[in-house]
């Protein structure tokens, strides 16, 4: 068995809104293992950042952790003082967004903002540091770094922009680096060099990432395990043979069938019916049963319980209590 | 490409924007540089490429939205020109990206399908108006109960489909669809793309359907062009196109999508590309793409390659390959 580095535990996040308590997050449950890479996929809204951001303690104004605990060393993060978050955030756990620009401040030259967070973190001087940046641009494939260094972030193109953040969120070498969305906003083949960076850095410093998107196809070539969202709660969790060959959630099913693939192309695809959740109006149930076609009674009335299938996998479905069932009838 | 039996055919298509460089200065930005393709009545034709290469200027240009620096355009056979287009404007529709963004919030459905309708005065008298607005709204599913309720009020899939029912009023032959499901949630978009090939069947339209994701493409198109830096560089029936790509830029492009099957993930060659897209107004010499291209030569950045027929409808422009 690895090391877990971070557990997740029940962990509900509300927000305040005008229109009512928005329960984004609603009892999450996961561990991160070092050196893994956990994806977490959903569609959008179904709470994938407000999990991430959570864990990093950087939820808006209107937000606040209503229970549940994010163990660091046995330590929950969540009731961390100042001094405790300085030495997490970075440190420990760094996170990367869709948007370089939110990391990147657009009137200071790279360099500045690179050696800024090198000295503010480390012992280093000022000398030290810009050989630091050199070098951590190096790490993540930017050319010709330090001409970089006296760039602003427009001069950068936006696969270039996304390395400088991963930089910056590397400087003081992190245990864990949270993804959220790092590729959706670029092209393909800019996001496929964007992967494959994360992994080779993933290899090279081994630490473990958590990856959040909504693309199944970046969890497929990426995780090597994976927790599936809808509703701001977990349906299925398991590794990518888990998930994408023997799924056991009606919401994993359906996302797969929806996708257009190589091979489907003759085929009508197979879309999941209904509109997206509305977390104001959720169902008392499964979160998913007003989309799902094998819906049952119990369904509409009980949060399904998490099932274990097997070693690694597990999912919150009340039709495979019904299986178990019949084939526990069967089998007399 | 040609023959009489083409719905539409764009010959030579060029789109300079000129961007002002200094003070008494303008280059031109080449976002569209000759492009040449044909569409057959009821066809789709997947445009595909990354952002910036000039796929929206292109379904633009072609319908006049902004008045090409070069080429031509025509449609059954007739050349577009400023002064047909108010009339051709019943033939030929567009649907964007943003349902956000292209639909009046302030108004309500049955308005804005309306509003082609009264534009084009295709009804006598109320009742064949609101009967017309009821069966568009039935062609691509939308419930007749919402007909007096507000764009801003609809979800994403939903709003596309208000979007198409307009394009539909004036029931056209051609649709330009630019990236028309890439804002919308997987689960989402398949209905969406389902309400696009059932329109298909029974409407027998047309469709320049545009967007990034090449597997979306390949679903829904006949035949499928690439484009890169504003060019077309291969075209091909879209299996042959997934199955057996020949130019280097799609050759890369196919194999940087993820795959949402990670034993086929794991195991195909992943060609990355190096470096960035070049500028629009700094085209390299020769083949725009050498410099990105593992097997560029001499030749790649003298003379530019044109797109050449290698049998069974399959184009491609390269020296190489
Ligand atoms: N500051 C906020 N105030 C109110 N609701 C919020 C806030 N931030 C997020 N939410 C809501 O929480 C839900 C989950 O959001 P998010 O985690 O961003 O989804 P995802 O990343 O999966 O797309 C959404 O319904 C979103 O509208
Ligand atoms: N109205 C315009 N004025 C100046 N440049 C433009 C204009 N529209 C598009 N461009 C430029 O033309 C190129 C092609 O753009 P576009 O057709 O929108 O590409 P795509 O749709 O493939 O993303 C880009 O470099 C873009 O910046
Ligand atoms: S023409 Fe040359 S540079 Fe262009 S794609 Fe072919 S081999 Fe590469
Ligand atoms: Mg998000
Ligand atoms: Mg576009």
């Amino acid at each position: 068995m690895s090391e877990c580095l971070l557990e997740v535990k029940e962990l509900c996040t509300y927000f305040h809104t005008d229109a009512g308590e928005v329960k984004a997050v609603n009892g999450v449950s996961f561990t991160l293992e070092a050196g893994k890479i956990l994806g977490i996929v959903g569609e959008s809204g179904s709470g994938k950042s407000v999990t991430a951001y959570s864990i990093m303690q950087i939820l808006a104004e209107n937000g606040r952790i209503a229970s549940g605990e994010i163990l660091y060393k046995g330590q929950d993060v969540a009731k961390y003082n100042k001094n405790q978050l300085k030495g997490f955030r970075g440190k420990v756990c760094s996170i990367i967004f869709q948007d370089p620009m939110t990391s990147l401040n657009p009137v200071f030259t790279i360099g500045n903002q690179l050696e800024e967070a090198i000295l503010l973190h480390t012992d280093k001087n000022k000398e030290q540091a810009k050989a630091r940046a050199i070098e951590i641009l190096t790490l993540v494939g930017v050319n010709e770094p330090e001409k970089r260094l006296k760039q602003y972030p427009h001069e950068l193109s936006g696969g270039m922009r996304q390395r400088v953040m991963i930089a910056m969120a590397l400087v003081c070498e992190p245990d864990i680096l949270i993804a959220d969305e790092p590729t959706t906003a670029l092209d393909v083949t800019i996001q496929a060099q964007i992967l494959e960076l994360m992994q080779e850095l993933q290899k090279k410093l081994g630490m473990a990432i958590i990856l959040v998107t909504h693309d199944l196809g970046v969890i497929a070539d990426m995780c090597d395990e994976i927790i599936v969202m809808y509703g701001g709660r977990v349906c299925e969790r398991g590794n990518a043979e888990d998930i994408f060959y023997h799924p056991k959630h009606e919401y994993t099913k359906g996302l797969l069938r929806s996708i257009p693939s190589i091979t489907n192309a003759k085929q009508k695809l197979i879309p999941i019916a209904g509109t997206p959740i509305n977390l104001l109006n959720m169902p008392k149930g499964c979160a998913f049963c007003s989309r799902c076609d094998a819906a049952m009674k119990i369904c509409l009335t009980e949060i399904p319980e998490e099932m274990r299938l097997s070693e690694t996998h597990l999912a919150s479905c009340w039709l495979n209590f019904k299986a178990q069932m019949e084939e526990g009838g069967a089998g007399k | 490409m040609s023959g009489t039996d083409n719905l539409l055919e764009v010959r030579d298509l060029k789109q300079y924007f000129p961007i002002k460089t200094g003070m008494f200065q303008t280059t031109p930005l080449k976002a569209v540089d000759g492009v040449s393709f044909a569409i057959k009545p009821g066809e789709t034709l997947g445009l595909v490429g990354e952002s910036g290469c000039g796929k929206t200027t292109v379904g633009r240009s072609l319908l006049r939205l902004y008045k090409p620096t070069g080429g031509q355009v025509f449609f059954e056979g007739e050349e577009v020109t400023d002064a047909n287009m108010t009339a051709l404007r019943k033939k030929m529709q567009m649907v964007f990206q943003d349902p956000y963004s292209s639909l009046n919030p302030r108004m309500t459905v049955e308005d804005i399908i309306g509003e082609p309708l009264d534009v084009h005065k295709l009804y006598n008298g109320k009742k064949e108006r609101r009967d017309k607005i009821l069966n568009l709204m039935e062609l691509v599913g939308l419930n007749a109960e919402h007909a007096t309720r507000y764009a801003h009020e609809f979800s994403g899939g939903q709003r596309q489909r208000i979007g198409i029912a307009r394009a539909l009023a004036v029931d056209p032959k051609f649709i330009v669809c630019d990236e028309p499901v890439s804002a919308l949630d997987v689960s989402i978009q398949a209905q969406v793309i389902n309400m696009f090939e059932e329109l298909k069947e029974k409407l027998g339209v047309a469709y320049l359907f545009i967007a990034h994701d090449l597997l979306v493409v390949h679903h829904i198109a006949d035949r499928i062009a690439v484009m890169y830096l504003g060019k077309i560089v291969e075209v091909a029936k879209a299996d042959d196109l997934n199955l057996s790509p020949m130019h280097p830029y799609t050759l890369s492009l196919l194999s940087a999508i993820p795959i949402p099957d990670p034993h086929i993930a794991h195991s195909r060659q992943r060609i990355i590309l190096e470096g960035d897209v070049p500028s629009p107004m700094n085209l390299p010499t020769g083949c725009s793409f050498r410099t990105r291209c593992q097997y560029a030569t001499e030749r790649c950045a003298k003379e530019c390659p044109t797109l050449t027929d290698r049998g069974d409808g399959h184009f491609v422009a390269c020296f190489n390959k």
